[in-house]
């Protein structure tokens, strides 16, 4: 178990200069989620339109993994359409079982690869890819 | 004592986490077991197991033989008055439940007051909070010292004629401070309020005197003892008991069954339907001989010196944060690194084969307190070494400079 195989360059970066972190003016969906096991909480807020991810912004606490997948998360969706994110969404999960996936959007993600290897912390990776299926859902719903 | 033979005697002290030896700095949450634990719970399997209080046969003597004994050797480590006070649970939870259910529902009313401190354990807060939403009581928080202690006058000051009961944790599992119970309990009773007392963190590292505390209820927990998980106790004051009814209903606690009403059995059994935690009693048992051969207060003193030896060093670190006061605290250390996430350190430190736990430690409230989202802690126990602390301080050093470097 190497130390450098989780934390790579690329996810530092995201964790200490985070894209898309703040809130949306316009109307939009907010999601909050929390990793009741370990505290973590995200905010996410999504403006869904004609179709598409328009927008993507996040507020929260918690470790690195989960914050640079945050950031992470929202610039790869944004401007996506909703099928497509849903679908990165799920390549993202198959990345988390250690499948061989790729990127070609966004090759930041693939840097979470190594997040496999340590089990206790998939659920912080996956916070905020939870909360985008949840908020197309919801948006889907309204 | 001598921690170097002690560890001998805990199998799983042996393991190699991830290339390094390991160093459980997690007791606090779960402590391990020592071969006679292991051994009494396998041979109860092996040699005795039946089910109690309703065989005929042989086995069923043995199996009754070895749970009843458990529940008088629990009796006398705590120096209950009499092990019909004992009740045994699931663990701390499942007793602190029983008296909010059982007892706290049914003497509070709309107006009256439950006290507890900000520090609680989830499972010294919840039932008490439900408790209060089902009978119309308040619940009131004591304040704490910025240093997470508790001054008397403040108790004084939030427990009023209105309260029914105080519930409080002898030991802080964050903030490691022990409490005043005894103290806290002579100011309930004053109105006439009863004191319970969350036992989960003190028991394992102190001697216990619950006639001496004074208190009405007290709970702990066997797995963070050096037994096995699934059983713990409730202690409480006879007329206490008698008065409360079950919780729970079925086999095993009944007295007289009829088609619309049935009568319980007598203390402590009215509390425990179902099938007991035989298995679970035997290894507690087996737990309790263990600590007292090498005693408790020897125990104390050696946690002690660790966690004294351990806060220093720790607070010799640059960009550290420590919470709770140096003194007076059982063994655990919780700290933050700055610039560095609780859950981050975890991992680093688990690449070194150090265990400790990251996140809010079932204490959302104190951590709004304490202004933290989330934090780590060491917690010792009598196998933990002063090497142990070296390991933990010297990875916490790699940790900082991993991510110095990583974020730069």
């Amino acid at each position: 178990m190497q130390l450098d195989d989780l934390y790579r360059r690329v996810i530092m970066d995201h964790y200490k200069n985070p894209r898309n972190r703040g809130t949306l003016d316009q109307e939009s969906v907010t999601i909050n989620l929390n990793n009741p096991t370990c505290g973590d909480r995200i905010s996410l807020q999504l403006q869904l339109e004609a179709g598409k991810v328009a927008k993507a912004k996040f507020t929260g606490e918690g470790c690195s993994i989960s914050l640079s997948s945050a950031s992470m998360m929202t610039e790869a969706v944004k401007g996506k359409p909703l099928d497509q994110a849903l679908e990165m969404a799920d390549r993202f999960s198959e990345l988390m079982k250690g499948q061989p996936v790729e990127f070609d959007e966004y090759e930041d993600l693939e840097a979470l690869s190594g997040v496999n290897k340590f089990p206790a912390r998939i659920k912080c990776a996956t916070l905020a890819w939870n909360a985008l299926r949840k908020g197309i859902a919801d948006g889907a719903s309204n | 004592m001598n921690a170097a033979e002690i560890r001998e005697q805990f199998p799983i002290l042996s393991e190699t986490i991830n290339g390094h030896p390991l160093v459980y700095l997690d007791s606090a949450a779960t402590s391990q077991k020592p071969r006679q634990v292991i051994d009494a719970v396998a041979r109860y399997y092996e040699h005795d197991n039946a089910n109690v209080h309703r065989g005929v046969h042989t086995l069923g003597s043995r199996a009754t033989d070895a749970y009843e004994g458990a529940r008088v050797k629990v009796a006398r480590f705590l120096n209950a008055p009499s092990e019909q006070q004992i009740i045994f649970t699931r663990g701390t939870t499942t007793a602190l439940n029983l008296v909010a259910t059982g007892y706290a529902r049914t003497v509070c009313g709309e107006g009256d007051e439950i006290v507890i401190t900000p520090m609680e354990h989830h499972s010294n807060l919840i039932p008490w909070q439900q408790a209060a939403k089902a009978t119309g009581a308040t619940l009131k928080y004591m304040p704490l010292q910025p240093d997470g202690t508790i001054d008397l006058e403040d108790v004084r000051a939030t427990v009023t004629s209105r309260t029914k009961v105080v519930a409080i944790t002898y030991a802080s599992n964050v903030l490691g401070v022990i409490n005043p119970v005894q103290a806290i309990g002579e100011i309930a009773h004053e109105v006439g309020a009863v004191l319970v007392v969350d036992g989960a963190q003190s028991t394992p590292h102190m001697k216990i005197d619950v006639q001496a505390l004074g208190c009405d209820f007290y709970a702990f927990s066997g797995h963070k003892m050096c037994g096995p998980t699934g059983i713990g106790v409730l202690y409480g004051k006879r007329e206490l008991l008698e008065a409360m009814e079950p919780i729970e209903y079925g086999g095993e606690m009944i007295d007289f069954v009829d088609l619309h009403e049935s009568t319980w059995k007598e203390l402590p059994w009215k509390f425990e339907g179902g099938t007991p935690i035989i298995a679970g009693a035997v290894g507690l048992a087996a737990a309790i001989d263990f600590l007292e051969e090498i005693g408790l207060d020897a125990i104390d003193r050696h946690e002690s010196q660790l966690v004294a030896y351990a806060y220093d060093r720790l607070s010799a670190m640059e960009g550290i944060s420590i919470y709770g006061p140096r003194e007076g605290r059982v063994g655990l250390v919780t700290f933050n690194l700055a610039d560095v996430h609780p859950h981050d350190v975890a991992t680093v430190l688990d690449t070194y084969g150090i265990a400790v736990r990251a996140g809010h430690h079932c204490c959302q409230p104190l951590m709004r307190w304490l202004e933290v989202s989330a934090t780590a802690r060491a917690s010792f126990y009598l196998y933990n070494t002063e090497s142990d602390v070296d390991a933990l301080v010297d990875a916490l050093r790699h940790t900082k400079e991993f991510f110095g470097h990583a974020a730069g």
